[in-house]
């Protein structure tokens, strides 16, 4: 079995702060990481690759540095990384890197048939879940999205089922591969790195691809010229015009802080007492 | 909300002329989710934002139901109607029992394919996520994901598609300029649930899905429905107690429920407290979790970061307990105390529960 999981290096948006001036991102000195969903992505294949013996190829488009990305998933046990990197792919919205990785795996699939692709359920900087998707769609592969656990594949078959979270329930589906699943956060633990797989890590090379080298030859089908989609204003949110009343009284009691509140916050809002009382 | 001064940038600078075969498309649609005999109220919202944006255009509002034929089904373009719609796209087929992306994908396509609408909605639900990304690479179109607030520019007819970015510190707005339909996903909650008039009516137009069950490659073999009962409902409660860092320990978040527990409230937290392990991820208000917006929402021991605030900014009377007087909360919250809320919490709960008894009294 062949299993291909795209990843994306994130930069770790809980250290993403923005200048209070002039309302820019501030990158400087923030971590890049592998975009957290893509590592249940991940292990889901590692874990097939235990139960069914795979081969786990990780695939990312980015610039030169998201090679680390790809380092960090051998460490964890993939066995092949490719990264897609040009200038052309510079701008690229969610159709437009579809395109390119979609691009990238019919390569990847030539080498060595492909059964199954992975990605996470989207990515903690973009956070569109648009992508999977999008690539299913221009590969022609069944889509299972939000999937919460592989039960089993039928490789004689070429079926697999899996369980998808959906409104409201999970559904047991059966579909055939080469299908594209995405998975759902918090439904497995990333292994450790071993020792050995670290060492293979840190002296992988890393296969790097260029536009032509992925396969894709209509430059205006990726970057700015492939994205539908343009950012026109990006803003920071409007503080509200008038802040927070703040209660205050002269004893400071905690007691008379909280009726005082309540007779102030009732007295604008009396439909409120009555909304608490019903479902009080 | 409206852009800082300071980031103010020239927009609509790469107004392009549509060409001819793109003017033909005309009118708005929204993508009526449903389950198990009900709409997702997100599509409800949707039509009500939609219903805006159609007037402003000049244009007309479709719903698009797909379904099991049945009477329920068809009940669900009256539902739309009566939201806003002025004409609803029905198609019935027992292949669209469950949703499948295969079905809905070729259905919702050849919709669009042919009755050509500009601007096409859905919700950023598990279903209208899977439902418009494959619909939007099969008509290689744009498409906007989560969005929190919708605009038209009248003059390009061109959709103002605002979400948050960069894990909430921002926003930005995107536009799809040539290309058509204008697609978007919208999260629940955000948009106000339209006045429903029970007097409005519209057209239907029926279509067919034209598919074979040995077209489709996926089987549904089960669905296991969710234990509905033991499950926090946060995004439709009209009363939220949320917990954050500040409660300091797991211990005092007891503090929380008990104040909850006295107002018939749903406990919420912020990100750092689900994933210390304090709270259940079902709970998590904000950018990564729900978005809520109840008729009370008290914030205790949250700081206000912008990624808990686009959550819970809709909620029509927000109260904070937070130490720290200069604590961002306090710029959006309508009401607040400065102090711990260890001793405060405690206080409010006899508070609330000494007036709703006098309430109860009186009335």
């Amino acid at each position: 079995m062949h299993i291909v999981v795209c990843i994306k290096q994130v930069p770790d948006s809980a250290q993403i702060r923005v200048h209070p001036v002039t309302n820019t991102i501030m990158r400087q000195g923030v971590p890049a990481i592998v975009n957290p969903y893509d590592l249940f992505a991940l292990e889901e294949a590692l874990r097939l690759k235990d139960e069914y013996g795979a081969r786990v190829t990780v695939l990312t488009m980015g610039p030169p540095m998201a090679e680390a990305a790809l380092r960090k998933a051998i460490s964890y046990g993939a066995d092949d990384a490719v990264l897609v990197t040009d200038r052309a792919f510079a701008g690229s919205d969610t159709l437009a890197t579809s395109c390119a990785l979609a691009s990238a795996i019919t390569q990847i699939h030539k080498d060595m048939p492909i059964d199954l692709v992975f990605t996470g359920k989207q990515t903690i900087d973009g956070d569109t879940a648009q992508v999977g998707p999008g690539i299913a769609k221009r590969l022609n592969m069944q889509l299972l999205t939000y999937v919460t656990k592989v039960r089993s594949v039928d490789l004689e078959k070429h079926e697999v089922v899996v369980e998808r979270r959906s409104e409201g329930g999970v559904q047991l589906l059966n579909t055939s591969t080469p299908s594209l699943i995405t998975v759902l956060e918090g439904t497995n633990e990333m292994r450790f790195a071993t020792m050995a797989n670290m060492f293979r890590a840190s002296r992988y090379p890393v296969k790097v691809w260029n536009r032509e080298q992925a396969g894709i030859e209509d430059v205006a089908t990726v970057g700015l010229k492939g994205s539908p989609t343009v950012v026109s204003k990006v803003f920071a949110p409007t503080p509200r015009a008038v802040k927070a009343e703040i209660i205050q009284c002269e004893s400071n009691d905690p007691k008379d802080l909280s009726v005082t509140l309540l007779a102030k916050v009732f007295a604008k809002y009396p439909k409120l007492e009555k909304e608490i009382a019903k479902s009080a | 909300m409206s852009e800082v001064p300071a980031a103010k940038k020239p927009l609509g600078k790469k107004r392009i002329e549509l060409d001819d075969r793109l003017k033909a498309y005309k009118g708005i649609w929204v993508f009526i989710e449903h389950e198990r005999g009900k709409i997702h109220p997100v599509s409800l919202e949707l039509l009500g934002e939609g219903r805006k944006l159609a007037d402003n255009l000049g244009v007309e509002l479709a719903g698009v139901v797909m379904g099991v034929p049945n009477e329920t089904t068809r009940s669900f373009c009256n539902e739309a109607f009566f939201h806003g719609a002025d004409l609803c796209y029905l198609m019935e087929d027992e292949l669209l029992t469950d949703y499948r992306n295969e079905p809905f994908t070729k259905g919702l396509t050849d919709l669009v394919n042919k009755y050509q609408p500009e601007i096409m909605l859905l919700g950023a639900t598990t279903l209208g996520r899977d439902l418009a990304g494959s619909v939007a690479t099969t008509l290689k179109t744009g498409l906007t994901a989560d969005c929190t607030e919708l605009n038209v520019d009248v003059e390009a007819r061109s959709l103002l598609a605002t979400r948050p970015t960069f894990g909430g510190s921002l926003l930005c707005t995107i536009q799809t300029l040539n290309y058509r339909p204008q697609m978007a996903t919208v999260r629940p909650r955000v948009m106000p649930m339209p006045e429903k008039d029970t007097s409005r009516t519209g057209r239907i137009i029926e279509d067919k899905l034209g598919m074979f069950e040995k077209d489709i490659i996926t089987k549904v073999l089960e669905f296991i429905p969710d234990a509905m009962q033991d499950k926090p409902q946060l995004p439709f409660a009209d009363i939220i107690v949320s917990g954050g860092r500040g409660m300091k320990k797991p211990e005092n978040f007891k503090l929380i429920w008990d104040l909850a527990e006295v107002l018939g409230a749903e406990v919420g937290a912020t990100r750092p407290v689900v994933q210390a392990g304090w709270v259940d991820l079902e709970r998590q208000v904000g950018q990564s979790g729900k978005t809520v917006r109840p008729k009370l929402y008290i914030a205790v021991g949250i700081s206000g970061a912008i990624q808990h605030r686009v959550g819970m900014d809709a909620s029509d009377v927000i109260i904070a307990i937070n130490s720290d007087a200069n604590a961002p909360i306090f710029d959006f919250a309508h009401y607040g105390i400065v102090g711990n809320a260890m001793t405060i919490l405690p206080a409010l709960t006899e508070a609330f529960k000494a007036h709703l008894a006098t309430a109860r009294k009186a009335g």
